[in-house]
C-alpha cells in the first residue's frame, strides 16, 4: 500500500490529554492521497482538519498522542518515528504554511536569512549559495525586486507579501507535499485571489501535492481534486470535488452548501443555517456526532455511529439517512 | 420616496501620525444615505476605512469633517459646529462590533452586559422589570433564561455574537452599525446569524450600515451596496448592479475575486487579478486612489481625482475612464 499512496493514514485515532479530561480529536480517520494531487479538507473549528494534516508532519502538541492506528507519508511510518527522525523529514520532504502569515515569521530575522535557514538547514548549499538560492525562491514566488527584500524584515512587508515569503520557505526544498493551513484566511479577496493562483501555478510547475485545510468552500471549489469533509474528528464524506459540490451525501454537507449564500446567482432567498452548536469533544455524542445538529436526526443516530457507505468512485459518506434514502429507492425500484 | 434615515455627506475622518506632521485620511470625503428600514452594505479591503465610516457616524471617533444627518436632525456639521450630545441619539444608533472575544467585558454576567444600557438610559423602573426584560431580549437572540447568569468565556463565538445582539437590541433602537458581525464566525453558524439580522430587522423595522469584507454575505443582505477603496467611496447602486453590472475596475476586480462556491462555475470563470498591494493611506497617490493597481490608468488619472458621480439613476462612480472600462 506504502508504495502507492504519497499520504496514507489508516484509522487513526488521536487524542489530547487535558485537565478536563482526554479530548478525542480524531476518531478512525482513514485518508489516503497520491502524489500530485490537491486534496481539500473542510470542517468548521474544532472539527479535527488541522489535526490531521499535521500529524502527516508529525506535528502534535505535547499533550498530544497517536492512540490508534497508522499514519504513512512517502514510505515513512510516522507514527513510530523519534523527534529527530522527523525533523529530517519536515521542511524536506513536507513543509507547511500557517493560516497567519503575520505571526509566523520571525519578527527579529530578515527575510533572505529565513528563507536561507531552510536552505541551508536541508541542502549542501550554505552561506552565499543559500542566499542566492533565497533570492531565487523569491523570484519563483513572484515577489519583486528579490535583492532588496531579502534585507527586509518582515514587518516592512504587507500580508499578501508575507504570505509569498512563506510559501517560498515552504518550497525551499521542492518537497513532494505541501500542506497550506487557511493559507489565504488572513488575507484580503483580491490578495487571497492573488495566493490561490501562486499555488496553483507552483503545482503545475513543480509538481507537488497540496492539502489545503480550509473552511472556505469557494477555495476549495476552484482548486482541489479531491475534498475530504470533516465532523467531530471524523471525515463524514469524501469524494471528487463535483461529487461533494453536485451529489452531497451527508446531511452536515448538504446543510453546508445550503448555508452559503449564492454569489454568483440572482438568489436572494433565505439562507438554511445549520442549527444548533458546533460539538463539544469533552462530551462527544454517543451515536453519529453531527446527530444533535441534524435536521433529519433519527433514533438510530443518537445510539449508533454510522459506518462507511460507498458510492460511485472514489466518494463515501457516514449518515444512515443517506442509507435509508438508497434502501428506499432500491425497495421502490424492486 | 422613502424616508431617508441617515444621510451622511463629505465626511472626513483623518488621524494624525504619531511623531510626525503627516496624517492618514481614513476616510476622505465620503457621501450616501441609507433609507429607513433597508440594509446599505459597505465592501472594502482591510484599511480601506469601512469600519472608520461606521464608527464616526455614531461618532465613537470625532469626525474631521463633512456633516451627519439622522432622522432629519443634523447631528454633526464641521462647518456650521453642529456637534450635538449623543446621549438621546445613542438610543437609536447602536452597534454591533467584529469580534465577539474582545468586546464582552469578561468579569460581567451576561445578564449585567445586556443590562448596562439600560440602567445608563433609565429605561426600567424596578429591577423585576429590568429582569424580565432582559429574558426576553435573550429569548428574541435565541438564548435563554439560564444563560443570565453566566459569563462570556462560557459561551461559543455564535452565542457571544447573540449577546452583543442583545446588547445592541437592548434600547430598542432604530438602526444599527453592523461592524463585520459574522466574519470570525464558523461558515454553519455566520448563516445563522444573517438570517438572524434579517428576522429582526422585519419584526423591528430595523436599518442596518451593514459592513463587511465577504462580498457574497454583503450581497445577501444588502438592499444597496457602496464599496470603499483607501478612504474613498469609488462605486454606489444596488446589490444586483454591484454584483452583476459594475463599472469601476476595482470593483469589477473585487467581484471577480470572490470564490465561488460551485466547482463547474469557478472553472470557466476568469479572475481579473490584480497586481500589487493597496497603497499606504499615509502616501496615498495623487489623483484616483486606485490607479497604481488600475490596468486603465493613465496620465489623467495621476493628475485629476475622478468625481463621484451618478452614472445611471442611483448607480454612483468615481472613475475617468468608464467608458475605455465597460
Amino acid at each position: 500500500m506504502s508504495g502507492q499512496y504519497l499520504v496514507d493514514i489508516q484509522e487513526e485515532r488521536l487524542s489530547f490529554f487535558t485537565p478536563a479530561g482526554e479530548v478525542k480529536a480524531l476518531n478512525n480517520v482513514t485518508l489516503q492521497m497520491r502524489e500530485g494531487e490537491v486534496l481539500g479538507i473542510v470542517g468548521e473549528s474544532g472539527s479535527g482538519k488541522s489535526v490531521t494534516a499535521y500529524s502527516i508532519m508529525g506535528l502534535t502538541a505535547q499533550n498530544g498522542k497517536i492512540v490508534g492506528g497508522s499514519v504513512e507519508f512517502n514510505g515513512h511510518k510516522i507514527h513510530e518515528m523519534s523527534e529527530k527522525e522527523l525533523r529530517k523529514i519536515r521542511g524536506n520532504e513536507v513543509s507547511i504554511i500557517f493560516q497567519d502569515p503575520m505571526t509566523s515569521l520571525n519578527p527579529v530575522w530578515t527575510v533572505g536569512n529565513q528563507i536561507a535557514e531552510a536552505v541551508s538547514l536541508h541542502t549542501d548549499k550554505k552561506g552565499r549559495a543559500a542566499m542566492a538560492r533565497a533570492k531565487e525562491l523569491l523570484e519563483l514566488v513572484g515577489i519583486n525586486e528579490p535583492e532588496k527584500r531579502l534585507k527586509q524584515y518582515p514587518h516592512e512587508l504587507s500580508g499578501g507579501m508575507r504570505q509569498r515569503v512563506m510559501i517560498a520557505i515552504a518550497l525551499a526544498c521542492e518537497p513532494k507535499l505541501l500542506i497550506a493551513d487557511e493559507p489565504t484566511t488572513a488575507l484580503d479577496v483580491t490578495i487571497q485571489a492573488q495566493i490561490l493562483e501562486l499555488m496553483q501555478e507552483l503545482k503545475q510547475k513543480l509538481g507537488m501535492g497540496i492539502i489545503m485545510i480550509t473552511h472556505d468552500l469557494g477555495v476549495v471549489a476552484s482548486m482541489c481534486d479531491y475534498i475530504a469533509v470533516m465532523y467531530a474528528g471524523e471525515i463524514v464524506e469524501y469524494g471528487t470535488t463535483d461529487d461533494i459540490f453536485y451529489n452531497p451525501k451527508h446531511e452536515y454537507t448538504k446543510g453546508l452548501l445550503r448555508s452559503i449564500p449564492k454569489f454568483h446567482e440572482h438568489d436572494y432567498s433565505k439562507l438554511v443555517p445549520i442549527e444548533g452548536q458546533p460539538v463539544d469533544l469533552l462530551n462527544p455524542p454517543k451515536g453519529c456526532g453531527f446527530a444533535p445538529r441534524c435536521s433529519n436526526c433519527m433514533k438510530l443516530c443518537l445510539t449508533h455511529k454510522p459506518e462507511k457507505n460507498q458510492y460511485e468512485g472514489v466518494h463515501y459518506a457516514r449518515c444512515f439517512m443517506q442509507q435509508k434514502e438508497d434502501f428506499l429507492k432500491e425497495r421502490g425500484e424492486a | 420616496m422613502p424616508e431617508r434615515l441617515l444621510e451622511v455627506s463629505h465626511l472626513k475622518q483623518y488621524f494624525p501620525v504619531a511623531g510626525s506632521n503627516k496624517v492618514v485620511k481614513a476616510v476622505d470625503d465620503v457621501s450616501f444615505f441609507i433609507n429607513k428600514g433597508e440594509t446599505f452594505g459597505l465592501v472594502g479591503e482591510s484599511g480601506c476605512g469601512k469600519t472608520t465610516t461606521g464608527r464616526s457616524i455614531l461618532r465613537l471617533t470625532e469626525p474631521t469633517g463633512g456633516s451627519i444627518t439622522y432622522g432629519g436632525e443634523v447631528i454633526f456639521d464641521a462647518e456650521k459646529k453642529i456637534k450635538k450630545n449623543m446621549l438621546p441619539y445613542r438610543r437609536k444608533m447602536q452597534i454591533v462590533f467584529q469580534d465577539p472575544y474582545a468586546s464582552l467585558d469578561p468579569r460581567m454576567t451576561v445578564e449585567d452586559i445586556v443590562g448596562e444600557a439600560i440602567d445608563i438610559h433609565k429605561l426600567c423602573k424596578s429591577k423585576a422589570e429590568r429582569r424580565e426584560k432582559i429574558l426576553s431580549l435573550l429569548s428574541t437572540v435565541g438564548l435563554n433564561s439560564e444563560h443570565a447568569n453566566r459569563y462570556p468565556h462560557e459561551f461559543s463565538g455564535g452565542q457571544r455574537q447573540r449577546i452583543g445582539i442583545a446588547r445592541a437590541l437592548a434600547v430598542d433602537p432604530e438602526f444599527i452599525v453592523c461592524d463585520e458581525p459574522v466574519s470570525a464566525l464558523d461558515v454553519s453558524i455566520q448563516a445563522q446569524v444573517v438570517n438572524m439580522f434579517e428576522d429582526l430587522q422585519e419584526e423591528l423595522g430595523l436599518t442596518y450600515l451593514f459592513i463587511a469584507h465577504d462580498l457574497s454575505i454583503v450581497n445577501h443582505i444588502s438592499s444597496r451596496i457602496g464599496v470603499m477603496y483607501l478612504g474613498h467611496l469609488v462605486e454606489l447602486a444596488d446589490s444586483d448592479t454591484i454584483t452583476f453590472h459594475s463599472l469601476h475596475p476595482y470593483t469589477k476586480s473585487l467581484i471577480s475575486a470572490v470564490p465561488i462556491a460551485d466547482p463547474k462555475v469557478a472553472r470557466a470563470s476568469h479572475r481579473i487579478i490584480l497586481s500589487g498591494d493597496v497603497p499606504s493611506p499615509v502616501n496615498p497617490p495623487s489623483g484616483c486612489p486606485f490607479r497604481t493597481r488600475c490596468p486603465y490608468a493613465d496620465g489623467l488619472c495621476a493628475e485629476k481625482k475622478p468625481e463621484f458621480k451618478e452614472v445611471e439613476s442611483g448607480h454612483f462612480a468615481a472613475c475617468h475612464h468608464l467608458d475605455r472600462v465597460n
